[in-house]
Parts: C-alpha cells; structure tokens; sequence
C-alpha cells in the first residue's frame, strides 16, 4: 500500500531514505546475524544515484554494524547523512531533511513496516511513503523521474560529499565565520549562459524555491531564447573551493530596457546559503547597470518561502517603488554597491 | 519614564547585545556600533538579524522596516522593536 501520496504535491523526489532489515536486505542483522540484499535493490539504489537523487537511511539498528554491512555491500558511499539508531522514523526523516538542506516534501522513505509507513506519514503528510515491495517500480515512477540528467546532477551525491567534509572542518575551526570561510578558498564564477548551461540553469530553476526572487520557472525553451535575445541578460553563477565544485548555484534573468533594467529572476541553491555568496551576484548586476547608466529595477513576487530573497533585494538598497497585484517592483538608487568579500575570489567573464 | 517601561527598555537592549556580541568574538561594543561596517552583509547574515528580532520580540518586521539602517546598531535594532510593538506607523519612520 501507498500512503501519504495524497499529502503531497507532484514535485520531484530530491531524496530516498531506506530502511534496512527487510527492506534494503533481506533478514533482521541484529537477530539474524547474516543478511543478503534483496534482488533489485543495488540496480535501484545505482539508477537513483545517476540521475541526481540524493540517498540516505533510516533504521532502527545498531549504527557501527549496519555501516559495516552496508560497506560490505559496496553500498555505503551512495548513503548520505544516514540515521540509524533508535529514534523514530520520523525524527530521523526530518534530519535528514535538515542535513541536506532540502525540503521534507521532497523526500520519499521506503520501509515494509507498515507502521513505519504510518507513523512517517501522521508526522509529516508530505513525505512519500513506500512498501518496500513497491522498489523495483520506482525507476518508473513519474517523481522519481527528473526532467534533465545534467552534469551537476550525476555530481550531486559527491557534492553534497564535500559539504559533509567542510561541515566537519567547521566544527574544528574555532574562530568566527568569515575566519572560516576564509580558509575555503572559494572562487566565486559569473558568466552569461551558454548553451551548454541552459539544462542546468532549468534544474535549478526547478528545483529552486526558498532563494528564488519570483518562484517563476523558466523551461529549457524559454531560457534558450533569453540566450538570443538582445534585450536579455542571463548569467550563471558557479562556486568552488579547496573540498571540489559545488556546480552551477546561481543564475540571474536581467531585461535591459534602454533607460532601465529589471532582474526578473534572481536564484541562488540552498545549498550555498551558508557560504556568504547570496549577495554577491546580486552586487555584480548592480554594477553592470551602473557601468550602462541605466536605472536597475527587480521583480520580486512573495511566497511562504522566499523572504530571504526579499531581505536580500531590501538590505542591497532596492526600495519598493510599485505593486502589480502581487507582484512588487523595487528599485535600486546604485550609491551603494558592497565589494566582493575578502573571503572570496569573483571571476567574470 | 515609568520605572516598568524603562525595565523592558533594558530588557530589549540587552536581548539585542546577547544576540550581537557572540558573532564577534574578542571585539566590545557599544550601543551605536555598526554591525554591518565590519565585513560583507550577506542574505544569510542579514535574514539572521531579521529573524532573530521577529523570534526575541515576538513582532513581524512590515516591509517598509525592512531596511538595514534599522537592524545597523544595538540602538537601532531596540527603536525599531518599540515602534513596531508600539502598533503600525505610530513611530517615526526613518528616512
């Protein structure tokens, strides 16, 4: 049986959690001692892996050995952020959620506990719950299938790798945050989309909600025409550092009009929202409207998610000059543009 | 005055300090610092700032407050929480 399905909207599954015993493998690993995976499982578990769907676990059981297993497996780097002792599942979905930064709505767990499956889904509506004899459909099913396999998205697990070890370097470090960031050694790229990034820049689109100026996506078609258009500016963004590339994370969609200029979309991943680097792509248009001499204008439109984007446009300087319904026009007088930071290296071109 | 406004006053002033001082370690500060002048403010710093008013206070900054002049200092931050629990627009609204 399937149940939370109609809890939830019809957004991709960004992460599936699996429980172990009787679900991942066959047999109890505490009780039975051995264990062997159940058939299917690893194709899965690989087919999930390359199109960009994050894993994690979820299991009651003694931690050490369930890793140990799962390494005999071949199977543990596939499993991020794994929780497995004795809390409820779900406690240890929504940390997985929170670890990874991502949405709760955007995870499914796959269980053959019944009550497991209840007890996910009293807490947490939106997460999609599967009998654990539902895995070998899952390649098929329609939220499991992203539109774009791009390279970032192959990329994602050992993305989100790399943010585990810096997480981990930041508990050791004791000085303040941008001490911190320092020590990153982060290059912070800008350039105008090229074919080849416009697959990317709709994933990220897509999958954009909480950093997103408007919630507005963009299809692959659409921001293939901006490329062509000359009254159009579309910019990437992308970040690195000394634990690998965090991929494209930015993008900005400027309509220049001859005397103004308006970000009509303005987004960046979560998952570089603890990076110091919200603001800086922000900080770049503002500086090429102000090298055209045109007024520099943004669209912005409220959802329960995006007021960061809106305390972002407000503390930048822009001022709300009209509405349009919902939608809010700011506008930026350009007097005060902030610098880089120190604790980054911007490249554009 | 009444000595219970001036109680809460202080209460305020030092919920703000409480929440500024540990962000920067080894550095004092006065009342009138600015919190911004010391580095780059990012969307996360800033939405910190915001969201720690709006929890402490148990207030919603309107949009027209969102300004970062009024979260710039310890003094700042404190005028801004009384003229929002105040009621709507009864304060002076900065420039």
């Amino acid at each position: 049986m399937t149940t939370g399905v109609e809890g939830r909207g019809t957004g991709p599954i960004k992460c599936v959690v699996w429980d172990l015993d009787n679900t991942l493998w066959d047999g109890v690993l505490l009780e039975d001692g051995e264990v062997t995976l159940r058939p299917g499982v690893a194709e899965v578990v690989r087919v999930l892996d390359e199109r960009g769907i994050l894993q994690s676990i979820a299991s009651r059981n003694h931690g050490p050995a369930a890793i140990e297993q799962l390494e005999r497996f071949g199977l543990r780097d596939y499993f991020l952020a794994p929780q497995i002792g004795w809390n409820s599942k779900s406690e240890s979905v929504a940390a997985i959620a929170k670890s990874l930064n991502i949405g709760i709505d955007a995870l499914a767990l796959i269980d053959d506990q019944p009550f497991e499956r209840e007890e996910v889904a009293f807490s947490h509506p939106q997460v999609l719950c599967l009998d654990a004899d539902e895995v070998a459909r899952i390649p098929e099913m329609p939220v499991f299938m992203p539109r774009f396999v791009t390279e970032d998205s192959r990329n994602r697990r050992s993305m989100y790798m790399g943010s585990e070890l810096r997480d981990a370097a930041e508990r050791e470090f004791g000085g303040t945050s941008d001490d911190f960031l320092a020590t990153l050694d982060m290059t912070f790229s800008i350039s105008a989309a090229a074919e080849a990034d416009l697959r990317r820049a709709e994933e990220l689109s897509v999958r954009t909600n909480q950093l997103n100026s408007t919630g507005v996506t963009y299809s692959y078609e659409e921001l293939r025409a901006f490329t062509r258009s000359p009254d159009h500016l579309l910019l990437v963004a992308g970040l690195e550092d000394r634990f690998g590339s965090y991929g494209r994370i930015g993008l900005a969609l400027v309509e220049r009009g001859a005397e103004i200029w308006t970000l009509k979309l303005l987004l960046m991943s979560c998952r570089v929202m603890s990076r110091g680097v919200g603001t800086v792509l922000l900080n770049h248009v503002m500086r090429l409207a102000r090298d055209a001499g045109v007024r520099l204008r943004a669209e912005f439109l409220p959802n329960d998610r995006n007021r960061v984007m809106f305390v972002t446009y407000r503390f930048a300087g822009f001022q709300e000059v009209e509405t349009r319904g919902e939608l809010r026009i700011l506008e930026s007088d350009l007097d005060r543009i902030q610098d880089p930071p120190a604790y980054l290296t911007v490249r554009t071109g | 005055m009444t000595e219970r406004a001036k109680s809460v006053q202080d209460h305020i002033d030092t919920q703000i300090r409480a929440f500024i001082e540990p962000r920067f370690p080894g550095r004092s500060w006065t009342d009138d610092d600015d919190i911004f002048a010391l580095g780059f403010v990012d969307s996360m710093f800033a939405m910190e700032v915001v969201m720690f008013v709006e929890r402490a206070f148990a207030v919603t900054v309107p949009n027209d407050e969102l300004h970062m002049d009024n979260f710039r200092s310890v003094r700042s931050m404190a005028a801004l929480v009384r003229r929002i629990s105040a009621g709507p627009k009864t304060g002076a609204v900065p420039a």
